[in-house]
């Protein structure tokens, strides 16, 4: 690749196309939102046993830890999926160049990892993810169950570690030309975040809360 | 070119064959030479000649002279550069107006195909009364110049990548001389200004082997060029370990830590701060506590803010957003209001299905 072209590809990609990115996300995310709430739901004219946000709440943390029974008929997915979830977080998260990001962008900061360990974590997502692959691709059932959308979130997700894993360990020269790849891959999965299953990362809020406090009000434990 | 040899010239400047010696060892490491080539090295700038040199300035700022020749005292580099056969150089000749041309056609006469032209500064192309010397547009002299020159050496990201006159919204059209000089050897030595060791280092190789050195895409010679600042900064380890400064003057800044949060340029520059240092290898932008600018890449100074760290996008984001925050709350209130409409018609056109309507007699009626 032409130098003076990988910088103006990385000049566009931390520019005009983390702009459009950014934009298509939001307004993807915040139709998908407001669609399911301004949906509403009938009274309910039954009178109330209990109450509804703290069971909501409660239900939110209970159903993100291991259930049993999952855990027993496929551990593998279960072990591997909290893996590779908790080191996407780590990378995403602790990185201190993202840090500045989201600083710069949010407002909001906290420290960072060493770079060595975040980089461990990028390994080590990544063959979780890549065994997460193989399993998907050998596993009859699932197999049967993946669509191509299925695929598309998997690459997409995959490939912002990748790009990072590159541009951290200068794997592809110049260095413009990495950084530039790898803000591009992130940016492909804003754009595609909205409009796929990845909108999970917000409706599990949603749907956690809104099972825990249907319960709440009808008096079961959530 | 003149009979003296650079040696001679050297010990009439009081240096020893020692030292210049110890200057050969030093620019055959430079030029990442195996030991074994320190010899030949020697041997080859014992007897190099001068070579006539013709410097032509263009949109420049002049920085680059002033960072060859106003090092603190005599250096073997600025030795080097005074061994060459400056024969026309607006900056430091003597000569002005005719005479000054007359001296630059004079070289290009008498050592055609052999001398070699140095240029800094960008060339204007929108309108050639931009930027002249003697009535003559930039890119005229330009071509007319480098036509029996053996070799073009680009000298500041200027004459390399357009720069400063190149940056957003290039009023005067300016480009690099690599976008005109298409038929010679060119070597572009980037940064705002240049390494004065690297300047010389590749009049040395040229001296010494009286050809170009290995290049990258960019033109730019591999052994200057061919590692990132950040990758051989002393401050490196702090990168590593997470230990930033936060401000040029907090705790962080005071210990030595690293300066990618204040905006260091470092990982994406190429280029030899880092090791061969400035002013007599005395210290570098980053050892003085400010981070790199990217001096010497393409398009720096429309990379962004020279403070804002690297991973942070540099459009108007905030804008952007603020914009898509209206834009979706606009069209997913309307989405909603549809959906509930959707959701309305179909209670109101419910019909109650009984068990009847499954009743295997009336399925059998109605296929009958």
């Amino acid at each position: 690749m032409d130098i003076s072209n990988a910088n103006e590809f990385l000049i566009w990609t931390r520019g005009s196309g983390f702009n459009i990115a950014v934009s298509i996300f939001i307004i993807g995310v915040l139709i998908r939102i407001l669609e399911i709430v301004l949906l509403g739901r009938k009274q309910d004219l039954a009178e109330p046993r209990g109450t509804e946000w703290g069971p909501g709440f409660k239900n939110i943390l209970s159903r993100s830890l291991v259930d049993k029974g999952t855990f027993r008929r496929s551990p593998f997915v279960v072990v591997v999926g909290y893996i590779w979830h908790i080191g996407f977080f780590v990378c995403l998260l602790l990185f201190v160049p993202h840090i500045e990001l989201l600083h710069a962008t949010l407002g909001i900061k906290w420290p960072g990892l060493p770079n060595p360990l975040v980089d461990s974590a990028a390994a080590v997502t990544m063959f979780a993810m890549l065994a997460l692959l193989i399993h998907r691709l050998m596993h009859p059932v699932m197999k049967f169950l993946s669509t191509y959308e299925d695929y598309l979130v998997w690459l997409l997700t995959f490939l912002p570690l990748l790009t990072g894993y590159i541009a951290y360990h200068r794997m592809i020269n110049p260095y413009p030309a990495a950084l530039g790849l790898h803000l591009l891959s992130v940016e492909l999965l804003l754009v595609v975040f909205p409009f796929t299953k990845l909108m999970h990362a917000f409706t599990l809020f949603l749907a956690r809360w809104y099972t825990g406090a249907m319960m709440g009000r009808k008096g079961i434990e959530s | 070119m003149s009979k003296q040899s650079l040696l001679d010239m050297l010990q009439q400047q009081g240096i020893t064959r020692r030292g210049f010696l110890k200057y050969c060892s030093a620019l055959t490491s430079l030029m990442a030479l195996p030991p074994s080539m320190m010899p030949a090295v020697a041997a080859a700038l014992e007897t190099a000649r001068r070579p006539s040199v013709i410097w032509l300035s263009f949109q420049e700022c002049t920085g680059c002279t002033e960072s060859l020749t106003r090092s603190h005292s005599p250096t073997i580099e600025g030795l080097i550069f005074n061994h060459i056969s400056l024969d026309y150089h607006h900056t430091l000749q003597a000569a002005s107006g005719t005479a000054a041309e007359q001296a630059r056609e004079q070289a290009m006469h008498d050592n055609k195909g052999k001398y070699l032209v140095i240029v800094d500064g960008s060339i204007p192309l929108d309108n050639p009364g931009f930027s002249t010397i003697a009535g003559i547009s930039n890119v005229d002299m330009l071509r007319e110049t480098v036509a029996n020159a053996h070799a073009v050496i680009a000298v500041g990201t200027c004459a390399a990548y357009g720069g400063l006159p190149h940056a957003s919204p290039n009023p005067t059209g300016a480009v690099s001389v690599g976008e005109l000089v298409k038929d010679k050897p060119l070597i572009n030595i980037p940064g705002c200004p240049p390494v004065p060791t690297v300047i010389s280092g590749v009049l040395a190789h040229y001296l010494t082997f009286g050809s170009i050195p290995e290049l990258d895409e960019l033109g730019r010679p591999k052994v200057f060029y061919g590692q990132s600042i950040h990758d051989r900064c002393y401050r490196r380890s702090f990168y590593d370990k997470g230990k930033f400064a936060m401000s040029f003057d907090d705790e962080g800044a005071r210990k030595g830590w690293c300066l990618y949060r204040l905006g260091c340029k470092g990982p994406m520059t190429y280029n030899a701060c880092a090791t061969l240092k400035w002013n007599q290898q005395t210290s570098w932008p980053v050892e003085s506590g400010h981070g790199c600018l990217g001096c010497s890449e393409p398009d720096f100074w429309d990379a962004g803010s020279f403070y804002r760290a690297l991973s942070i996008p540099d459009g108007d984001y905030a804008k952007a957003a603020g914009y898509a925050v209206a834009a979706g709350v606009a069209v997913g209130a309307v989405a909603g209001v549809m959906n509930r409409s959707t959701k309305a018609s179909a209670v109101s056109q419910h019909s109650p299905v009984s068990v009847d309507d499954f009743s295997v007699n009336k399925n059998n009626n109605q296929e009958g």
